[in-house]
């Protein structure tokens, strides 16, 4: 299996008047060609950031402080790797790639098209910019790709304004214009959450096929733990700007090992949850963003440390437990 | 039971909103929000309301809320002093004033929910205020304890709600539905903007309340795992029309309306090993503006024959308390939540 993507120890911190915001603290993953991860966290995790730093669009005051994000890129039948860290965000290069080879999906539709050009018109924009080909093979291409992600009479649709589409019919061209010029990597940034569970199983099954049929990479954003144990092979849960444990979508559901992820799983409502009864809760809120926590940010919510300061203040990594499996937890990590 | 215990009674609910063209604004359609709608509610009991965007669930709610008048229905509500029902589609704007107190409500978005010019004391205050419950010395006490019944800090209270998460500002709103001590609230989609973890808090608090104050909620949302451990009784809503409406246990164990089947498989699960089958609908919610003729959800439908088209499936009761809007539902033997495994 081909890694396309390497994450190596990513830091993305935003200069802000109040201070400095540890966005995205050391993060470090691969992606493999034809698989999915998924990155699953609460708002405020820095799940979001960690996309948009792959593709350089992190909003200022945002900025990649460290680490390299390191991508097999292909021109003319070579690859050559090379550091999307190190790019200038507003370079050819960048923009050379950013919707050919790695594309994005986001969570609102109606916000990330143009409401006064027309689906197709966006779509041909975004083929034409990236591949020598005539309006009309562009606009044939954008008929066939509105096809295949299953809207029906394409010919007319691309024709259509943002408005004229329902959300999950936004959301398909959205997938459309993602896919047109066949990226590798589909970054997708909670691309379910706005649509009913029936549109959303339709979508991800949408995304299933068109992963098989076009062997992309997916990094899948998502804070519903069903919708990511769906569609991952593996999985990523990050807290506070930090992965907390990395591990094959069948090990992180059935044998979790971070608190964090326990109790995650534990605060749905499930099948054998008992009807009318307390669910589990994760005492406390998220610390303080501003705060830089030296030991484990999970510290005073946890229950599985009881108060031991070690977990507080004992620098610790993501560590090897098993086969794919990682997990950060300093009572894991941290001899004691 | 007996018709006592009968807190809110909806019959044959509708709202039709006009739609206006031209110069002259003329009626040219209407959009069928909701489309015959009956339920009740018991005193201290939950029913969830659940559907897809655009089925009419929130209209329902607003019409109870007095925020709609109905097209056509009735809605009675027993007042809990031993009144005799009042028709709440029917009433008179001053008569409505004296059952404010009893029917409050929880809204989805805890950030537009809350005046930000107001501070904590002065929102769950104000309805004590407006209804002449409390003042003084008395009125600082309730909201005191109000403050700490949904676990807030009391010193918290001079505070504005820009102050606050997600979560602390949906303890507020619940401390302010909470203040009259109401006998029925409606929660729209009260957890929706929240973090899994503090859904968790909330629907723990919500639960803990109910159980001190016996109130009834209409508890309305699109999350399936939620309303099955909310909910007694469940309402299945689509395009205006109720599709099942059964107590909570029998729904899930055998659904008997295929629109309710394919929800709950719809529902992604963290254990893919339970799914025994999913069911992928074609298509799309149907428009209310103009829904199909028929049973509303036949395009969709995997046991659609030919009846379903022109004839609209009456709601009919199969055993004692549950009845479903379809015309196999006799014959189709659905598969419920065990089977599917639509464990959240």
């Amino acid at each position: 299996m081909a890694t396309i993507l390497a994450v190596e120890n990513l830091r993305v911190h935003f200069f802000l008047d109040q201070g400095l915001v540890r966005a995205v603290d050391g993060v470090s993953f691969t992606l493999e060609e034809g698989k999915t991860l998924g990155i699953v966290g609460e708002s405020g995790s820095g799940k979001s950031v960690i996309g948009q730093s792959i593709l350089r669009i992190v909003p200022p005051p945002g900025q990649i402080v460290e680490g390299n994000i390191l991508f097999q890129h292909q021109e003319n039948g070579a690859t050559t790797q090379i550091d999307l860290a190190q790019l200038d965000p507003w370079g050819k290069k960048a923009r050379s790639i950013r919707g050919r080879e790695i594309a994005m999906i986001f969570q609102e539709p109606m916000n990330s098209f143009s409401p006064v050009h027309t689906v197709g018109n966006q779509i041909i924009e975004a083929l034409r910019l990236h591949q020598d080909v005539s309006a009309a093979e562009a606009r044939n291409r954008g008929i066939e790709m509105l096809g295949r992600v299953g809207i029906p009479q394409p010919e007319l649709r691309i024709d259509a304004y943002p408005y004229e589409l329902s959300g999950g019919m936004r959301q398909r061209a959205m997938i459309a214009m993602a896919l047109v010029c066949n990226p590798r990597i589909l970054i997708a940034d909670e691309p379910t959450t706005a649509l009913d569970v029936t549109i959303q199983a339709q979508i991800l099954e949408l995304l299933r096929s068109l992963q098989e049929e076009f062997r992309m990479a997916i990094l899948f954003i998502s804070h519903n733990l069903g919708v990511i144990a769906e569609i991952s092979h593996e999985v990523m849960v990050v807290y506070f700007g930090r992965v907390m444990e990395r591990a094959t979508v069948s090990e992180i559901f059935k044998a979790p090992l971070h608190p964090y992820t326990k109790a995650l799983l534990e605060s749905v409502p499930g099948i054998d949850t008992p009807v009318r009864t307390h669910l589990a809760t994760i005492e406390g809120t998220l610390p303080d963003p501003h705060m830089y926590i030296r030991g484990c940010p999970f510290f005073g919510r946890c229950g599985e440390c009881e108060g031991n300061t070690v977990c507080r203040d004992e620098p610790y990594e993501l560590t090897w437990v098993a086969e794919d499996h990682y997990v950060a937890c300093p009572r894991i990590c941290v001899p004691m | 039971m007996t018709d006592s215990d009968v807190l809110l009674e909806v019959r044959n609910l509708k709202k039709h909103f006009p739609i206006r063209k031209g110069v002259l604004k003329k009626v040219v359609a209407h959009v069928k929000a909701v489309d015959g709608v009956s339920f009740s509610v018991r005193k201290g009991e939950t029913l969830g309301l659940v559907g897809e965007s655009g089925c009419g669930k929130t209209t329902v709610g607003r019409m109870i809320m007095g925020a709609y008048r109905p097209t056509e229905g009735s809605i009675w509500f027993s007042p809990p002093n031993g009144k005799p029902p009042l028709d709440l589609a029917s009433i008179d704007p001053g008569d409505m004033r004296e059952l404010r107190p009893h029917i409050q409500m929880i809204f989805q978005d805890p950030f537009a929910s809350l005046n930000p010019r107001m501070t904590i004391r002065e929102i769950i205050g104000e309805p004590l205020i407006v209804n002449k419950v409390a003042r003084g010395e008395e009125l600082d006490r309730r909201v005191h304890e109000l403050v700490e019944m949904v676990g807030l800090q009391p010193q918290h209270m001079s505070r504005y709600p820009h102050a606050f998460s997600g979560g602390q500002r949906q303890r507020i709103s619940i401390a302010r539905a909470m203040s009259l001590y109401p006998a029925l609230v409606v929660a729209d989609e009260p957890t929706s903007a929240l973090d899994v973890s503090v859904q968790a808090q909330i629907v723990n608090l919500a639960l803990d309340i109910q159980d001190k104050l016996g109130l009834a909620y209409l508890f309305i949302s699109h999350d399936l795992g939620l309303i099955r451990h909310f909910s007694n009784k469940i309402v299945v809503m689509y395009v205006g029309r109720v599709m099942e409406y059964a107590p909570a246990q029998n729904i899930f164990e055998r659904p008997r309306h295929p629109y309710t089947e394919a929800l709950m498989s719809n529902v992604p699960t963290t254990r893919p090993e339970l799914i025994g089958r999913r069911i992928v609908l074609r298509g799309e919610t149907a428009d209310p503006i103009n829904p199909p003729p028929g049973c509303p959800f036949h395009p969709r439908c995997l046991y659609a024959e030919e009846v379903c088209a022109n004839v609209v499936p009456p709601l009919a009761e199969l055993s004692p308390e549950h009845q479903a809007a379809c015309h196999f539902s006799r014959e189709l033997n659905l598969t419920g939540c065990d089977a599917l495994g639509c464990a959240v």
